[in-house]
Formats: C-alpha cells, structure tokens, sequence
C-alpha cells in the first residue's frame, strides 16, 4: 500500500509537470461527461418520463455508473494498455521484480485526466440523489455507496479481462470496448430499457445489473427487499473467472520483445 | 488539380491496407447503434406523439451515422500533421510545388473515404437485413437519394475544412492537445453526433443550425430518410456551401499567415 501510494505521487508530480495539457485534458474529460448530461437532460425535456423511470432516477443512474467507471479507469487504465507492455517487453521486467504482477500493472499507469469524469460525475450524482424523490433512509444510503466500490471492482475487472486476453492475441482486441465502454455509454440508462433480454445478458453473462439495475429497484422503491439492494456485493465475484484467465494467461506467456 | 487527386489517390491506396482495424471497427459501431436504437424505442413505446422525426427517420439516421463515422465526424486528426508543424517538418511541404493547404485537403479526405470504404457496406448490409422497427429503409424516391449523395459530398468537404483549421490553428498555440481535447466533445454534441438535432430544445435547433456544425452531418442523414425535403433541403444544402467556402478561407488564411511568420532553425 505504500508503495503504491508512492507510484501515485510519482504520477502525481509528472503529470503537474505540464500543468496546461493536465488542466486541459481534465477539461476535456469533464466536458465529455456534461455532453452525456446535456443528452439526458434534452430528452427529459422533451419526454419526462421512460419506463416509469424520472430524470433525476436517470441522473442518479448515471451518476454512480460514470463514477465507478472513472474510478475503475484512473486506477486500473495500466491493464487497458498491457498490449504495449507485452510488446516492448516491459513484462519481461515486471516478471522479475518481487511484487505480484497485478499490483505493478497498476502501478504502471495512473490516469489523473479522469478526475474531470470524476468530478462531474459526482455532480450528476447529487442532482440525482436531491431530484429523484427518495426518501433516504440508513440503508437505502448503504445501498448506494455499496453501488460505487462494487461497479468500480466489476469494470476494474473487465480491464483486467482485455489485459488477459491480450497474452493470447498479443493485440488489443477492439471488441472488448464493447463491454467496457459500452457500459459506460449506455449504463447511463437502467438495463431494462434496452429490453428483457439485454437485461438477462447483463445479469447472468456481465453482471452490470447487479450494481445497477436491481440496487435502483431497491433504492426507487420498486421492491422493499432489501436483498435487490445488496447484490451489486455479488458482482465482485466476476472478477474471479477473470483472475483465472490472467493466471492462465501469465502462465502461457512467452516474451514478444527482444 | 491532377496533382492533388494522385496525391488523394495515394493515400486512399495508402490507409486502405489497415483491414483488421477496420473490422473490429464495424463491430463496436453496430453495436453502439443498435443500442441507441433500443434506447429510442423505449422512449418511443411511450411517447411517439413527442418525437420530433419518424422512428423509421431516425431509424436511418443512426445507421448511417454508425456507417459513415468515419467520413463525418469531427474527430479524427492525424497525430502526424500536428507533429510536422510542431517540429517543423512542415517546411519540407514547401519545397514542393503545390499549395500546402490543398495538399493537405486533399490527405485528410482521402483517409476519411478510406476508413469508411472499409467500414460503410457491412453495417450498411445487416442494417437493411434487420426486420421493420429497426432495420434500416431505402430512401423515399431516387431524387432525394440524389440529394442525399450532394449533401453527403459537402458534408465531407466542411468537416474537412473544419478539421484544416484546427491543425493551422497549431501554428499559433505551442500544442494541439486542449484545443482538440475541448473540441472534440462540443462539436461531437452540435454536429448532432450524439443526439440528433430535432431532439434538441428549439432554442439549440435554431443557433446550431445556422453554425457550421449544423452543415456537417446532420444535412445528409435527415435528407436520406425525407426528414428534411423540398426547400428546406435546398436552403440546408446551401449553407452547406456557404460553410466549405468560409471554412476553406480562414483555415487558408491560418495557413497562411502561418506559414510567413514561420522560422525554422537547425539545418
């Protein structure tokens, strides 16, 4: 843990180094996500209503998606980039060093830009949480903070997922963003927008509706079990068919760099 | 003028080679239409009465936007552009003996048209083969199909005039990061990129129609599917020309001021 929060100061300071590009790409960022605001909120303009769902039940949705997804992304973007690490051979070093290889890929990269995502996605957030009319209570508060830590470990291990996949094809595959950033496109609405079968695959294949279709149920009032709520803590266990993968993966690697 | 189609010519054969890009391309692009189409069902189950263009119109829309991305958005620049102004390379470009800017024009044209040859058929194909709600139809009669190729060739043309100026714009400010990194989300939003227009707020319609922005992509893919027609048309299709050529003046202008206040040193 203090290493890494050693590997984050040094991020920290190269990154300030440029203070203009840092200040611009954070602006960027931060515009990129109030794009996304200004479709929602364009659409509830006209339409203020979607299968029952309000504005702000959208904005909350939305809000907790980015976030966890910008926090999933600043952290753990190093495995998003791990077909630069294969092919320079950067891999062959971190196999040498004393620390397990998860850690140090993380290390390789932090994404402080994302703090724009971040920021306003927070501000979504607290639109949401103020117009969506729930009445919040203890556990409903619980609820939603669980649904941030668990969307953030369910994206961090789709990251992981590319980063595995790429010891087999030595590639990026561009088709994984599908399930990454196509979550964070369209996570914006709750699942079952996007009709019941949509909704199955994001539950039983990619569990994004744990940490947000069904703690919403809860959190709106749809279902008072309080089970709907707590099973985004399920959606961590995807990480371990993706973890067996990357083993699996370290296991088969044969250096592409000379 | 034949010098700058070879050159077009060149490049189109150049960027046509890089096929596996292409078709992952063509995965994820249907992939984010078809969800958006699923979106817009769900608030058209609802509320039809408040849409603002036919389901099978904005149908349309998102599949040629998804087909002809490459060639219409405001996004794509050649990292590679930026850096010969950067470092001054740029100077090769006038030992030869033909006009910076068209050269360039005519580049980034080319990859445009070839990124989207690769891409633009197979999600074209399956669009049409997908049943009525979401499958793609043909245009209402060959005359606005016409019309629809017209506005599409402009199209192209002032986005890439827009993109021109942002890579003459280089010569002024030392980096092209934040202009492209502010640039690339707002325009994404006026072009209609994210959201068509006629969803937008009156207020928005009005001012983002008479802008640049509005010329781009939004003119051809309302024409397609009979969104816009008759005079409308005809009155869209000619701030499409107004825009090429304002755009094209003041990205020359760049160039050119540019290119005399330039210095290179080293040898």
């Amino acid at each position: 843990m203090k290493l890494y929060f050693k590997f984050f100061l040094m991020h920290l300071k190269s990154r300030m180094a440029y203070k203009r590009s840092f200040f611009f790409s954070v602006l960027g960022r931060f515009l990129t996500s109030f794009t996304t605001f200004l479709t929602i909120v364009f659409l509830f303009d006209r339409f203020h209503v979607v299968k029952g769902y309000t504005l702000g039940e959208i904005l909350l949705t939305s809000g907790v998606t980015l976030l966890s997804f910008a926090l999933a992304e600043m952290f753990f973007r190093g495995f998003d980039s791990m077909q630069v690490i294969i092919k320079d051979a950067q891999f062959d070093r971190l196999l040498l060093r004393p620390r397990s290889l998860v850690f140090q890929v993380m290390c390789q990269m932090i994404e402080f830009g994302r703090i724009g995502i971040v920021v306003q996605s927070a501000i979504m957030l607290i639109i949401g949480i103020c117009a969506s009319g729930i009445e919040w209570t203890a556990a409903k508060a619980l609820v939603l903070f669980l649904m941030i830590p668990t969307g953030t470990l369910l994206f961090s291990s789709l990251f992981l997922l590319h980063a595995a996949i790429c010891f087999f094809t030595l590639e990026g595959i561009e088709f994984v963003n599908i399930l990454t950033y196509g979550a964070r496109e369209y996570g914006s609405y709750p699942f079952d927008v996007y009709g019941g079968a949509l909704l199955k695959i994001c539950t039983y294949i990619i569990p994004y509706a744990l940490v947000q279709y069904y703690p919403l149920q809860y959190l709106i009032g749809r279902t008072d079990s309080v089970w709907y709520g707590l099973i985004s803590l399920l959606a961590p266990v995807f990480f371990v068919p993706t973890y067996a993968l990357w083993r699996l993966g370290v296991k088969k690697y044969k250096s592409a760099g000379s | 003028m034949k010098a700058y189609f070879s050159y077009f010519r060149m490049r189109l054969i150049h960027s046509l080679q890089y096929r596996t890009a292409a078709l992952a391309g063509v995965a994820t692009q249907f992939f984010w239409g078809f969800m958006e189409i699923q979106l817009y069902r769900a608030f058209y189950s609802e509320h039809a009465d408040a849409f603002p263009m036919t389901l099978s119109s904005l149908v349309s829309y998102i599949w040629l936007r998804q087909a002809f991305l490459m060639l219409f958005n405001t996004w794509t620049f050649e990292g590679e552009l930026f850096k010969s102004i950067l470092d001054g390379n740029v100077a090769y470009e006038l030992v030869r003996p033909a006009d910076l800017y068209f050269m360039w024009f005519a580049r980034t044209a080319a990859v445009r048209v070839s990124k989207t040859l690769l891409r633009f058929w197979p999600i074209l194909l399956v669009a049409f083969l997908l049943p009525a709600p979401i499958g793609m139809q043909l245009p209402p009669s060959t005359g606005t199909f016409a019309l629809f190729m017209l506005s599409g060739f402009l199209t192209l043309g002032v986005t890439v005039a827009f993109t021109m100026i942002v890579y003459f714009s280089c010569f002024y400010t030392v980096s092209a990061d934040g202009i492209r990194a502010i640039l690339t989300p707002v325009s994404e939003l006026l072009t209609g990129g994210l959201l068509p227009i006629p969803f937008m707020p009156a207020f928005f319609q009005k001012i983002i129609t008479l802008s640049p922005f509005g010329a781009m992509m939004n003119a051809p893919l309302r024409i397609y599917s009979g969104n816009i027609t008759g005079i409308e048309a005809g009155k869209i299709m000619l701030l499409q020309l107004f825009w090429l050529i304002a755009l094209t003046l003041v990205g020359m202008l760049l160039q050119r001021r540019g290119m005399k206040k330039l210095m290179v040193a080293g040898g």
